[in-house]
């Protein structure tokens, strides 16, 4: 995978592995995956397999049904092959991937899974899975993530989570957490599920909880039917008129960075540092929801928020040796609060909704990347409302007491702004908002801070940065602290930063991002998965794994 | 109160352009006048003629003159930078050396230059009431050199900790400054800093021990490939070499006293006629020594090795040693106890690197004992000091807590305690030596237990008037 640069860019026009047909307030989403179609050669995609390729497409559908399609109430996914739904993630894929492509392809496979909950939790567009065949490991996973589950009944056709005792690993895309979380299977049941290799069939399945409703085949069609005129009937999405168009990203990629209209990233390979800058809008907001939807995807929040959600996904996939990213800001605080006010108020709108649960989902991909994060806050930033959110998701916050004296336009000192958006808009993985988080169990900054202009010594006093060096200082403390960073073990700082980040309650998202990913992500580096006698390795060629018995 | 900083703080790291190091003496220079004057010399004075530092250069470096202590002009001094310095040793070997600190090495850089700056302002807290006890004006002016040297050179690490650490260096700069020898509170960092240091017999047994040390410290911070640590310690080494004259010196002029009243009285009983009896100086050289190989620290010490194999930290005169400067296979034999014998053991040589610099260092301090002796033989007596087993009287690494003789047995504890009085001062030794210390503040006169210089300082006279008193 060295040397290859993968690209989250796609449209339905090209997918290879799904087809997203809309028939109005309905749209079908059916699974048919190329098998000559794997995104890295060495393996075939058989019996709807998937690999990192196929849940890019499906991520894509996902954000342009709830961007371009505001009249979609019900989204059915379904096979496109016979008597398969989906065979899971694509076994010989994952043996041969290296650990980091694995867990970054779980990471963003779980991501996707999230996003579709919340479509249907927050969009009013309910996912229904239709299984018209069996659905294995982490085809049954994209099951779980939808709202309602069908499984043909042909007396052969199951649901599965085969993974422990076919290849000695976990169903790591939240398979073992919704079973019982989501689901509410009883454990020793679901125990018995998790080490079942044929799975678990029809009516026992409904019985148990792991699907809604087994159905004949010849019933099958009108069952989804019925399902998605339910689902339209319950949704609360009201949206009409016309979506807004997820154009194609301007992009320019090079040796050196990544550069997009309103974000910038540049590398510094030396240091395994990417500096990220972030431009505020550069017109006022609209007035009315309507103009905000007719300026499209150039709607300045949904904008910013797209390119770096893409920054995100492909530093993440194609620099996992870049451990740092640095994020600033530039632009008119008062335009930023300015847009993020028309967000707040402007909260229920279908589009604006969209936008600021995207901007959620995407600061939650933050709070998730195995990356150092530091925020500079510096003369001309703009950290206030949606964009302060970016310094709360970093592990640390520098801000410049004062300003550069030497510099030719020294400018006004910097000030952070907090709003309401930061009281809950865009909650965390924990459900809690990035600022309740970072107080937990300590008094917030209250209210009467909301709006406020906090210079260095305001913001410091109440807690929202971590060192305030002055100009005589700035420079030796970010770079100590960058090169300090870059010198110490990635995984331990990746395991320090994940337990930081997250204080509070546990939710289903966090276990699936804490718990059940650390435990694969172990079981993915032991001898007993992916040593040469592993079960992962040895799936396939026809010979047993060979375990070390001791139990760790 | 503005500064000027080139006037009052010579320098030549272009201190007054630099706005970091001025706003953090501005802070910081009033703190250590302050310090200075409550935990400095005691005794009060008008003037020492002191040597003074304006340059690195040879006329600059020695300037001499009256001088009020408090208006020392403590400067900042760097030995000139090397075109083109490699680093000599360790992972980076070959690659230039650090104009910076690396982020990777910030904390243990620090830690390296807050322990030996820790240690130059305690040897003045140390010695503040010695001047009281002076035995002639040309000693009580080498304590004050002494003095301001150390006070110098504690300016040297935190100009290090200003211009290359940030606010944690000003924090840690400020720090040298609270933490006191003694202390209960905030006692100095290493053992033997808390120590006082009670007469003139123990001052010069420190600045020959002690200080040496000190020496051996800064000569394998010389060769960091942090170059500005390289540089400074460069330069302290010149003052440092003075404080060794001033212990080598002293000791010499104790036994040459002793020996003068051995010879003439015939008997080894000088207590009687005012000298240190010879036992009673072997004595002081057992602690100072046995205390003074402590903190070389722990035999084997895995922190020797990463200061090494980072390029943090060299060996004593690294580059004229004929090895790869990697150590990474090689070995090497260290002294220690196995079943109640001294015995050796091999291990790694990078991580006996505490070892090495222990055993540079007790060879130089051979040379004092043989240069005391000399003295002796030149007074044609038998007698003759020695150094004392490095297993002697330690409290830390692989020796201690097992009881060694001076030569070099391992004892039952009852046998070693039932000898202790006689290779330790005991409270009757240290009284009769204090009971020594009078003030002799008259030019040219000195007191009875000592000898005295053979020359003075500077070309001036014994009976110069080094110090005046108020």
């Amino acid at each position: 995978m060295d040397g290859m640069e993968v690209s989250f860019d796609t449209h339905p026009d090209r997918y290879r592995h799904w087809k997203l047909t809309v028939d109005g307030e309905v749209a079908h989403l059916v699974m048919d995956v190329a098998e000559d179609g794997g995104l890295v050669p060495g393996y075939e995609l058989k019996l709807n397999s998937y690999d990192l390729g196929v849940d890019i497409e499906l991520y894509d559908a996902a954000q342009r049904l709830r961007f371009e399609h505001p009249g979609v109430r019900a989204v059915v996914v379904t096979g496109g092959k016979d008597k398969i739904f989906s065979a899971g993630a694509n076994i010989r894929m994952l043996a041969q991937s290296p650990h980091e492509w694995k867990v970054n392809f779980c990471k963003f496979t779980n991501e996707t899974r999230c996003g579709i909950e919340d479509a249907t939790e927050h969009s009013g567009q309910r996912w229904i899975a239709a299984l018209n065949g069996t659905a294995s490991g982490g085809g049954y996973e994209i099951a779980l993530a939808c709202d309602a589950i069908l499984l043909v009944d042909d007396r052969s056709s199951a649901v599965s989570l085969p993974e422990l005792p076919l290849l000695g690993v976990l169903p790591g895309t939240g398979g073992l957490t919704r079973v019982v979380d989501k689901r509410g299977v009883r454990r020793d049941l679901a125990d018995y599920f998790a080490t079942k290799t044929e799975g678990v069939r029809g009516p026992r399945a409904v019985e148990w909880g792991l699907v809604d409703e087994s159905v004949p085949r010849r019933d099958f069609d009108a069952a989804i039917e019925r399902h998605a005129a339910q689902a339209v009937a319950e949704s609360a999405r009201h949206a009409d008129g016309p979506g807004v168009e997820l154009t194609p990203l301007r992009r320019e990629s090079s040796a050196t960075g990544l550069s997009y209209d309103h974000v910038r990233a540049t590398y510094d390979r030396d240091r395994r540092l990417v500096e990220i800058t972030v431009a505020g809008p550069d017109a006022p907001a609209p007035t009315e929801p309507a103009d905000a939807v007719a300026q499209g995807a150039g709607y300045w929040p949904l904008a910013v928020t797209r390119e770096l959600d893409d920054l995100v996904l492909r530093l993440r996939t194609n620099e996992p040796e870049l451990g740092t990213w640095l994020f600033r800001t530039t632009g008119d605080t008062a335009r930023v609060l300015d847009h993020d006010a028309f967000l707040t108020a402007h909260a229920e709108h279908w589009f604006l909704n969209e936008v600021r649960h995207y901007a959620k989902r995407t600061l939650k991909r933050l709070d998730a990347s195995s990356r150092s994060l530091i925020a500079a806050v510096e003369p001309g930033s703009a950290f206030a409302g949606l964009l302060l959110e970016l310094a709360l998701a970093c592990d640390r916050q520098y801000m410049l007491d004062g300003v550069f004296e030497d510099a030719d336009e020294p400018g006004e000192p910097a000030e952070l702004v907090l709003t309401e958006a930061n009281l809950g808009a865009y909650p965390m993985a924990n459900g809690l908002s990035r600022l309740r988080n970072r107080f937990c169990g300590k008094p917030a900054p209250g209210e009467e801070t909301l709006g406020k202009p906090l210079d260095a010594a305001a913001a410091a006093e109440l807690g929202l940065v971590t060192f305030t060096p002055d100009d005589i200082d700035w420079d030796d403390e970010l770079r100590l602290a960058l090169e300090e960073r870059a010198a110490f073990s990635p995984d331990a700082l990746t395991g320090m930063e994940a337990n930081y980040r997250f204080a509070g309650p546990e939710t289903l998202e966090t276990k699936i991002f804490g718990r059940l990913t650390a435990w694969q992500n172990w079981i993915f580096t032991r001898p007993n998965a992916s040593g040469p006698e592993g079960a992962l390795r040895r799936y396939g060629t026809g010979q047993r794994a060979v375990f070390d018995r001791k139990r760790v | 109160m503005p500064i000027d900083y080139t006037e009052r703080i010579p320098n030549n790291v272009d201190l007054a352009d630099d706005r970091r190091l001025k706003r953090a003496l501005e802070s910081w220079q009033p703190k250590f006048l302050d310090w200075w004057q409550t935990l400095g010399p005691a005794l009060p004075t008008q003037d020492v003629y002191l040597r003074t530092a304006v340059d690195v250069g040879r006329a600059g470096w020695a300037h001499f003159g009256h001088v009020a202590l408090p208006e020392y002009r403590w400067g900042i001094f760097l030995a000139d930078r090397k075109p083109d310095r490699r680093i000599a040793f360790g992972q980076e070997m070959g690659a230039p050396v650090w104009q910076q600190v690396p982020g990777e090495y910030r904390a243990d850089l620090q830690r390296l230059i807050v322990v030996q700056g820790d240690t130059e302002p305690a040897s003045v807290e140390q010695q503040r009431h010695l001047g009281m006890t002076a035995p002639s004006l040309y000693d009580l002016r080498n304590l004050f050199q002494v003095n301001v040297e150390e006070g110098r050179h504690l300016w040297a690490m935190v100009y290090l900790l200003h211009a290359y650490f940030g606010r944690e260096g000003r924090d840690e700069a400020e720090n040298l400054l609270v933490r006191n020898s003694g202390s209960e509170e905030s006692p100095r960092i290493l053992g033997a800093f808390n120590e006082e240091t009670p007469d003139w017999l123990s001052f010069y047994m420190f600045t020959y021990f002690t200080d040496r040390d000190g020496k051996y410290q800064l000569g394998t911070l010389k060769e960091s490939a942090f170059d500005p640590l390289s540089r400074t310690c460069e330069f302290m080494l010149k003052e440092e070499a003075h404080h060794m004259m001033v212990g080598t010196t002293g000791v010499d002029r104790v036994v040459r006293r002793t020996a003068e009243v051995m010879r003439e009285r015939d008997t080894d009983e000088v207590a009687a006629y005012g000298a240190i009896p010879l036992s009673v100086i072997q004595k002081y050289l057992n602690f100072h020594y046995s205390v003074s190989l402590d903190l070389f620290g722990s035999e084997t010490s895995t922190n020797a090795a990463n200061y090494f194999t980072a390029g943090l930290k060299g060996r004593w005169m690294e580059e004229r040693r004929k090895d790869d400067h990697r150590l990474t296979d090689a070995f090497t034999e260290i002294g220690t106890v196995r079943d109640d014998q001294l015995t050796g053991v091999e291990i790694p040589s990078l991580i006996g690197l505490n070892q090495d610099l222990r055993d540079e260092y007790a060879a130089d301090c051979a040379g004092g004992v043989k240069r005391w002796n000399a003295i002796l033989t030149d007074a044609g007596l038998d007698a003759r000091l020695y150094l004392p087993h490095q297993g002697f009287n330690r409290k830390v690494g692989a020796y201690s807590g097992h009881h060694i003789t001076p030569d070099g047995r391992i004892v039952a504890a009852e046998e070693w305690e039932a000898g202790r009085d006689t290779w330790l001062p005991t409270p009757d030794d240290k009284a009769y030596v204090e009971s020594l210390m009078r003030p002799v503040y008259d030019p040219g006169k000195i007191a009875a237990w000592v000898a005295p210089p053979s020359n003075g300082i500077n070309g001036k006279p014994f009976d110069y008037e080094y110090v005046h008193l108020i």
